[in-house]
């Protein structure tokens, strides 16, 4: 009787047997890699504010500490977000006209508050104190990036639980002199051996202790 | 309500409908996110068949198939919506975002302040404290004062001034009162009446007598629904002059308390509680208590602790008050005849153990107490030469004590004579709450003009001409006085949420043209009072205290009438024979005749607080009983009536009949009823409409706290309670340990030796070490007099949410910190021991090993931490924990649509979704929150330094936290004592929460030591 | 063999074999077909609903609360998960014990394990509380750098059961392929020989595809064997690994395989004697086969009753006032009846069995298989509810009931399962044939000759 089928379906159908394999494994790979894009974690870009603020411009340029406007953030989870009167101590004087500005006089003027988009956004279920991190001399740079090197603010780490957890496994890699916490531009020599000796000096508890879930969640 | 449901679930589909193909899936995300959609999903009151109702329609069918598909794509990814931050435009100095601060302020019930400490984050108060400096409160709290924060943001609070029931202005309303005063005060404003609640306040004290000098013929009526009548009228007989009585638990060995509920209710509670439990706790090296008897006309959370209890009828109280006295030798004062043998013998021994304490004992007669029985107390004190060590005399802390029902009554007379134009009702509800045979509504609406100052829009607001939105006490200036006279301040914590005013501006507006604020009216007052020249300093220094240092009443010498014994006794006796004599005519069978024993609810006392969902749910602390009232009865007298706990009987009193649900609970006396006033709100907000039933018909001007001729019969139907302890025996199971001090003198170790806890090296996994904190927690039954206080604080400090009557009702209440309550004896004078029971945190968690997504995981410093945004929902963790402490989101059950309730909650706990498991933390917020700070100036966490909610507000200090790797730390040390032992050890969980074995100290002459 | 009456009745040829058993799939459909399909597709629409709504609505639809924290949904889990132990146990040991008469009744019996499985495998989903992130109970790297909790037994469950769908969905497809080929040269319709020719993956009968084929098979046979046992332990140590008197007992593995391959009996029964009845295949599963299955139900059913009773016993012989009280509270609380009538269903009644003209009855085998199953699916209700409701602390006791949405999931299951079935019997041949051929006489005369 008549076949139905070509020769070359056997070839066909050999083949695709071992591709099933590969083809499911692909697929497992490119959700994981989706799960940690840009597109998920928003590492990278650059979102829409109501003033084009330049870090860069305002750091390296004019060299004004982190602490000038994130006032509390040696004493509180909450870095501080300046108000509108601190943009105009200076801004009363200097651009005063510029229509870039506008929106923060008109803040000042009607008393209502200029709305920032959040960059660095971690889940509600995330409590992170930015005062502890401080203190253990965390640098800001070690989450929030070169800002000093970024006309507009973007997200510089992918603040994943498993990034989190890098540093939270392994203090020493990342701690730093408390005096060079706010210098963006610090680099270590020899983080290894000062690594080692900076968690004994400021007490950084163990790994156990911080990988504890209640550390960051409640 | 349910109406506009349909009518969202009406939209959600007209926005289906005419969707099409890959449009269609783009409209179910929309409609996953809309609000009036998310509300048809989240309706509460699941399942039942009332579910098919929805109907099996096409679209609505495709709307669950689809929607839910959207869901899990949703969640599966994870990326966050934006946020947005909103930065001051000018930031006050003193605050820093993200520290909360504190402030010290009071609140009043029945007029008496008790001072506390709230908590504000950017300026949004979140939770509330005792004030550790204040004589009231000493750092503590009642349940009341927890629970006032939630009263605060209650989206059902009166917001609008209300002329006529049309939408008016504060500005208009003053027009209006300038424009009518005048003609008022032509004859001296002699048709002008001010009804208030009880007044502590000097500064309303003083704002009233201006308008008595503005208006010298206008009424002042104090009336409150729970008020302290016996104990005035007492006074004024005993001493013919009012007196204020307070005690010192401190130094006393031995009580007696007649019909008190001293430790729980009443404006001193919560310090009277502190005092008399640093007096009963037994530690080793010190083991003396202090000994109580309690003669009670219904079972009290007070009694939990008494060494010896008799429950009788409110009628035969008095009898036994007198035998007391007899027994004492007050002079004047014979033995009653014919007592039964049991209470003669009772009264006997309980006067012996007085006399051979004299000078160190307390006999304490309840606020609900007739004034013969005050009388009487105050003659036996004086005999037995208790004033001035432990109870102490001092002038009356309210500003003009009086017969509140007699001032109430005549007002009521006024009105009906027409001899009223104008009533001012500031904060009250006697619509509701006053008496039934004055028939207060009816008086009223015979007054031309009424006003009504409220939080809530209630009763009385239905009849008044204008309704006018209080201000919340922690929204107003204000001040009162302690139940020891202290003057306290009272500052606001937010401006007004809907624009309601103090009763101090309230009055303002008949006094001041303009009217004044709050904060300018107390002010001036104070500069008067102050009198000094360092006015300012006072001033700032009582604003950061929370009350005026040094103005405490002194104890003064007050001299007893001879002959007021003797009366009272006559009177006693009087009355005794009224009540035979009504009894006679009476109809009904003999067995349906009981006597009624009116008292607030423990929750929402007179219910003003119906519409506080942590209130309605927190369960009453003897019959666990929430969302409702009932008629509490004796097991025999129900078996008589034959009726089961939840069937409805009809009460009748004085022509006036209710209907209510019964309730069995075991200690009743026989031959009486108890029903609880605060239910059965008709006009009051969401959650309190529909609870209960109103046992106020029932309450006469002459009978205001008991009925000695009521009659009780079965009805058809039943009503369906929500109790969250349905069982009542321990089942021979050593849960609440128990022995009298004597056997702990004996056996110090008795409680532990009751069950054998496995060794510490039989584990499967390998164990865990804690090299840094090891938390734990002690608890001192001896001392726990269930009060719920711990409880509220803990929904208030963990964002609990409230499940609902319904919910409760299939067991799912989400409450962290229960108070387990067992009984022991015979059911009908039984012994009741309460049990507070939260996480034990176990070091070898039978939760932690069977939850498959390691959400709840150990801690290096033992504790069991859950993981909310981790957990998948098996409850597998709740099967397997034998403490049944974990919690589960079976719903959506905290409100996440109304906005003013986001204010409220704590910033630093996570609010729960549904489908996620819960459990008490230990409050590992605080423990983070103190680490940080330690850490930061590089010092260890000071023993104390740490207080979970529970610990902080009990008023007992029952409840102690800390850090048992440090041998110093008080719970490590508790935790050495020789009565400490863990829940279900021999499980071998090893419990980090431990319990004090309960000590009592009954009288070898009443109760010879079992052997 | 001699005394007992052949397998398959006589006269029969691989001719007429092969015709008789593929005619119910090339032949047109039966009317009664579209009726049964159709009312089970009823039921799975209705399951669909259900689903939907709890989605929305979330796990409180259900009856659970604490402290019974798991309810119908685990019931039914365990239930079906029983029941689809069957397929494996009648292809694989039988197979490997040589019991030839097994070939008569494998396929469906291991169609109706894959499809139990499915149904089991909704309830793990459907009970938790947020259904969305099951994915976390599989072991993968996540962005949240942990991975599951191993010490859990439902993890070992995840690892258990699809395991044991895995291998069984192969077994019978590897077991389909020559039938499919039959089928693919038989069928008239181009579109279902195209259909059937895929499946059938170029199988031509050739001596090495016998060869390959019969080593595979065993191959597999062998693989299954192990998990017969392992899974429904696995799931036993959901309840035993607790420490909640009334689980924590060793006793559970191996009186819960002996349950599951006795409801997994029922079930086969169950549907069996129907189908041989509508198909008029008494001559393939023929009153012989019948009753060798009534034989190991006999057998298990005691199993399972001896398991009972040494619960009981243990429970008095340990003196543990808890195990105690929990006994007392299972025979005389308020859940006595469920408990009575599961003894009266799984102990009692299957003791009918011992009467061979009972064994020989199909419509009495029918109605014992039913009670089976009713009885299995209450013992895990008791095991599940009697044992939380009243465990350690009196003061959270509380009472368990199931609400209309747990009735709805469940009998929406059933509907799956019944709808999956109809599909098979219809499109695929529910015996056998080269099986059936094998075991014909002139099979026997010819010897091993192809």
């Amino acid at each position: 009787m008549a076949q139905i089928f070509h020769r070359s379906t056997n070839t066909i159908s050999r083949v695709s047997i071992y591709a099933a394999v590969f083809i499911a494994a692909g697929l497992a790979w490119v959700l994981m890699a989706l799960d940690r894009s840009p597109y998920t974690t928003r590492q990278g870009i650059v979102l829409g504010q109501p003033v084009p603020f330049s870090h860069e411009h305002h750091v390296s340029g004019l060299g004004i500490d982190c602490r000038y406007c994130h006032t509390s953030v040696e004493t509180s989870w909450f870095a501080g977000m300046p108000p509108t009167a601190t943009c105009m101590n200076c801004h009363k004087l200097i651009w005063k006209d510029s229509d870039m500005l506008e929106p923060v006089r008109a803040s000042l003027r009607e008393g209502r508050p200029i709305v920032w988009t959040r960059v660095h956004d971690l889940p509600d279920f995330v409590y992170f104190d930015h005062s502890i991190h401080v203190a253990k001399g965390i640098g800001c740079a070690s989450c929030h990036g070169r800002v000093d090197e970024m006309p507009l603010m973007r997200q510089s780490a992918p603040l994943q639980m498993e990034w989190c957890l890098d540093c939270h496994r392994h203090p020493e890699r990342r701690v730093r002199p408390r005096d060079q916490v706010f210098d963006l531009a610090w680099q270590p020599v020899d983080q290894a051996t000062l690594g080692a000796r900076l968690v004994r000096e400021y007490g950084i508890r163990s790994a156990r202790d911080l990988t504890s879930c209640s550390t960051c969640h409640r | 309500m349910s109406h506009e449901k349909a009518n969202s679930l009406e939209s959600a589909r007209a926005r289906l409908a005419g969707t099409r193909g890959r449009e269609f899936w783009r409209s179910l995300e929309e409609l996953a996110g809309d609000p009036s959609f998310q509300e048809v999903l989240e309706r509460e009151f699941p399942a039942g068949a009332s579910e098919w109702g929805e109907g099996l329609d096409r679209r609505r069918f495709l709307q669950l198939a689809a929607a839910s598909l959207a869901f899990a794509g949703l969640s599966a990814c994870t990326r966050q919506p934006l946020e947005s931050i909103v930065p001051y435009v000018r930031q006050p100095e003193e605050i820093v975002p993200g520290r909360p601060r504190l402030f010290a302020t009071a609140m009043t019930l029945g007029g008496y302040a008790s001072g506390l400490l709230v908590e504000s984050h950017e300026g949004r108060p979140t939770k509330i404290e005792g004030n550790p400096e204040h004589p009231a409160t000493q750092g503590a709290t009642d349940v009341f004062a927890q629970a006032l924060i939630l009263g605060l943001y209650d989206p059902d609070r009166s917001q609008l001034v209300l002329e006529a029931g049309e939408i008016s202005t504060w500005a208009r309303f003053i027009a209006r009162m300038s424009a009518a005063l005048p003609a008022l005060q032509a004859n001296g404003g002699a048709g002008i009446r001010i009804l208030t609640g009880t007044v502590t306040s000097p500064t309303l004290g003083e704002q009233i007598r201006a308008l008595r000098t503005r208006f010298p013929k206008m009424g002042w009526v104090q009336y409150e629904p729970v008020s302290r009548d016996g104990a005035r009228l007492g006074a004024r007989l005993a001493f013919g002059v009012p007196v204020e009585t307070r005690y010192d638990f401190a130094k006393a060995d031995v009580v007696v308390s007649l019909d008190a509920d001293f430790l729980v209710e009443g404006p001193a509670s919560v310090r009277y509680a502190r005092n008399f439990a640093a007096n009963r706790r037994v530690r080793v090296g010190h083991e003396r208590m202090i000994r109580l008897y309690a003669v009670e006309s219904t079972p009290t959370a007070t009694a939990s602790l008494a060494d010896h209890r008799l429950g009788v009828p409110p009628s035969e109280v008095p009898f036994l008050v007198w035998a007391l006295a007899a027994e004492i030798g007050v002079t004047g004062v014979e033995l009653p005849k014919a007592l039964p043998e049991e209470r003669a013998r009772f009264i006997r021994e309980a006067a012996a153990d007085l006399q051979r304490n004299s000078g160190h004992g307390i006999v304490i007669p309840g606020d609900y107490a007739p004034a013969e029985v005050h009388v009487l107390a105050h003659a036996i004190n004086e005999r037995l030469g208790n004033v001035g060590t432990t109870v102490l005399r001092t002038d009356p802390v309210e500003v003009e004590p009086v017969d509140q029902v007699a001032s109430l009554s005549t007002l009521v007379d006024d009105m009906r004579a027409g001899r009223v134009d104008l009533l001012a009702i500031v904060g009250e509800n006697p619509v509701f709450d006053a008496p039934a045979d004055l028939e207060f509504k009816e008086a009223l609406l015979k007054v031309p003009l009424r006003l009504h100052l409220a939080l809530e829009e209630d009763e009385t607001s239905q009849y008044c001409h204008w309704h006018l939105p209080e201000a919340h006490p922690l929204e107003a200036w204000s001040d009162a006085r302690a139940y020891d006279g202290t003057v306290t301040v009272m500052q606001p914590l937010i401006e007004p949420l809907y624009g309601g005013r103090s009763a101090h501006e309230f009055l303002s507006v008949f006094l001041d043209d303009p009217p004044r604020r709050g904060l300018e009216i107390l002010r001036e007052h104070w500069r008067l009072m102050a009198g000094r020249e360092d006015f300012e300093t006072l001033w700032r220094q009582s604003l950061h205290d929370g009350f005026v240092v040094g103005s405490v009443f002194g104890p003064r010498k007050f001299a007893l009438r001879k002959p007021a014994a003797a009366e009272a006794v006559s009177a006693i006796r009087a009355a005794a024979r009224d009540a035979t004599a009504a009894a006679a005519t009476a109809g009904g069978a003999p067995t349906d005749r009981f006597e009624i024993v009116f008292r607030p609810d423990p929750t929402i006392h007179d219910g003003r607080f119906a519409n506080n969902g942590w209130l309605q749910e927190l369960p009453k602390p003897l019959s666990k009983m929430t969302w409702d009232n009932a008629a509490y009865l004796a097991p025999a007298a129900a078996r008589r009536l034959g009726v089961a706990s939840g069937d409805l009987v009809a009460i009748e009193a004085g022509g006036r009949a209710i209907e209510a649900p019964a309730w069995i609970l075991p200690g009743h006396p026989d031959g009486a009823v108890t029903v609880h006033f605060g239910y059965g709100r008709t006009a009051c907000g969401r959650v309190g409409k529909g609870t209960g039933f109103d046992a106020y018909p029932l309450r006469s001007s002459a009978a205001m706290w008991s009925h000695p001729g009521g009659t009780i019969f079965k009805i058809p139907g039943r009503r369906d309670l929500a109790c969250t302890q349905e069982h009542f025996a321990m089942e021979g199971r050593d849960l609440v340990r128990v022995g009298t001090i004597a056997r702990f003198q004996k056996d110090p170790e008795f409680a532990r030796k009751m069950e054998e806890a496995p060794g510490r090296d039989l584990n499967l996994y390998p164990g865990f070490n804690y090299e840094g904190h090891a938390w734990g927690v002690s608890i001192d039954l001896s001392v726990c007099t269930g009060c719920n206080a711990c409880v509220v604080a803990c929904v208030a400090e963990n964002n609990i949410p409230v499940v609902g009557k319904d919910q409760v009702r299939r067991g799912r209440e989400m409450h962290w910190l229960r108070v387990d309550r067992y009984y022991e004896g015979d059911s009908e004078s039984p012994d009741a021991h309460m049990q507070p029971v939260m996480c034990m945190q176990c070091e070898q968690a039978p939760c932690e090993v069977v939850c498959p997504v390691g959400a709840t995981s150990h801690s290096s410093e033992g504790l069991n931490d859950m993981v909310y945004n981790r957990c998948v929902g098996t409850r597998y963790c709740s099967n397997n924990c034998p403490y049944k402490v974990r919690r589960f989101n079976f719903l959506q059950y905290s409100d996440e649509k109304t906005p003013v309730l986001k204010l409220g909650r704590n910033p630093d706990v996570t609010v729960r979704s549904r489908g996620v498991m819960e459990k008490c933390t230990y409050c590992v917020q605080r423990i983070n929150a103190a680490r940080i700070a330690a850490e930061k100036e590089d010092r260890p966490i000071r023993d104390g330094e740490i207080k979970t909610a529970c610990q902080q507000a009990c008023p007992t200090q029952a409840i102690v936290f800390g850090d048992i790797n440090d041998a110093q730390s008080r719970v490590a040390r508790l935790k050495a004592e020789p009565a400490n032992y863990g829940l279900m050890e021999h499980l071998n969980t090893r419990p980090r929460t431990t319990y004090l074995a309960k000590l009592r100290n009954p009288n070898p002459d009443l109760e010879p030591e079992k052997t | 063999m001699k005394d007992k009456p052949p397998l398959i009745a006589p006269g029969y040829t691989s001719a007429t074999v092969t015709d008789k058993i593929s005619a119910v799939v090339l032949r047109g459909t039966p009317r009664w077909w579209f009726a049964a399909f159709g009312a089970a597709f009823l039921l799975v629409m209705l399951f669909l609903f259900t689903l939907g709504h709890l989605f929305l609505k979330g796990v409180g639809i259900y009856g659970v609360n604490i402290p019974v924290g798991w309810g119908w949904d685990i019931t039914n889990f365990v239930w079906w998960i029983g029941i689809g132990h069957a397929g494996t146990l009648i292809s694989a040991i039988l197979l490997l014990l040589r019991q030839e008469w097994r070939n008569s009744i494998n396929r469906f019996a291991e169609a109706m394990t894959l499809f139990a499985v499915a149904c089991a495998g909704v309830f793990p989903v459907v009970h938790l509380g947020r259904p969305w992130v099951m994915y976390w109970l599989f072991p993968y790297p996540s962005t949240m750098g942990v991975w599951p909790q191993f010490r859990s037994p439902l993890v070992w469950d995840v690892f258990a059961v699809s395991t044991y769908a895995t291998i069984s969905l192969l077994f019978w497809f590897v077991g389909l392929i020559p039938d499919l080929a039959t089928l693919r040269d038989r069928s008239r319709n181009r579109f279902a020989r195209i259909v059937y020719g895929m499946l059938a993956m170029g199988w031509r009968g050739s001596a090495r595809h016998w060869h390959n084929y019969e080593s595979a098979y065993l191959m597999l046979a062998g693989l299954a064997t192990p998990l017969v046992v392992s899974v429904h332990s696995v799931v036993s140590f959901d309840f035993a690994v607790g420490i909640i008197p009334g689980w924590h007992s060793t006793i559970f593995p191996p009186y819960f395989v002996a349950g599951a391959i006795f409801s997994g009996f029922a079930m086969v029964l169950t549907l069996a004697i129907p189908l041989r009845a509508l198909f008029g295949l008494e001559d393939f599963i023929t009153d012989r086969h019948l009753q060798n299955m009534a034989k190991v139900m006999l057998a298990t059913g005691l199993i399972v009753g001896y398991g009972y009773f040494i619960e009981i016993f243990m429970a008095w012989y340990g003196d543990n006032k808890y195990d105690m009280y929990m006994t007392v509270n299972r025979m005389l609380g308020p859940y006595a009846f469920q408990f009575w009538s599961l003894i009266a269903c799984n102990v009692v009644v299957p003791q009918l069995l011992w009467i061979k003209r009972a064994r020989r009855s199909p419509a009495f085998l029918f109605v014992i298989a039913i009670v089976v199953n009713i009885g299995m699916w209450l013992e895990r209700y008791v095991i599940i509810v009697t044992s939380l409701h009243r465990d350690f602390l009196p003061s959270s006791w509380g009472m368990y009931s199931g609400t209309i949405w747990d009735y709805s999931t469940f009998i929406g299951t059933i509907g799956v399962f019944l709808a999956l079935m109809f599909l098979f019997i219809r499109f695929l041949p529910m015996i056998s044939i080269f099986e059936m051929r094998a075991i014909l006489p002139e099979a026997k005369v010819e010897g091993g000759k192809e």
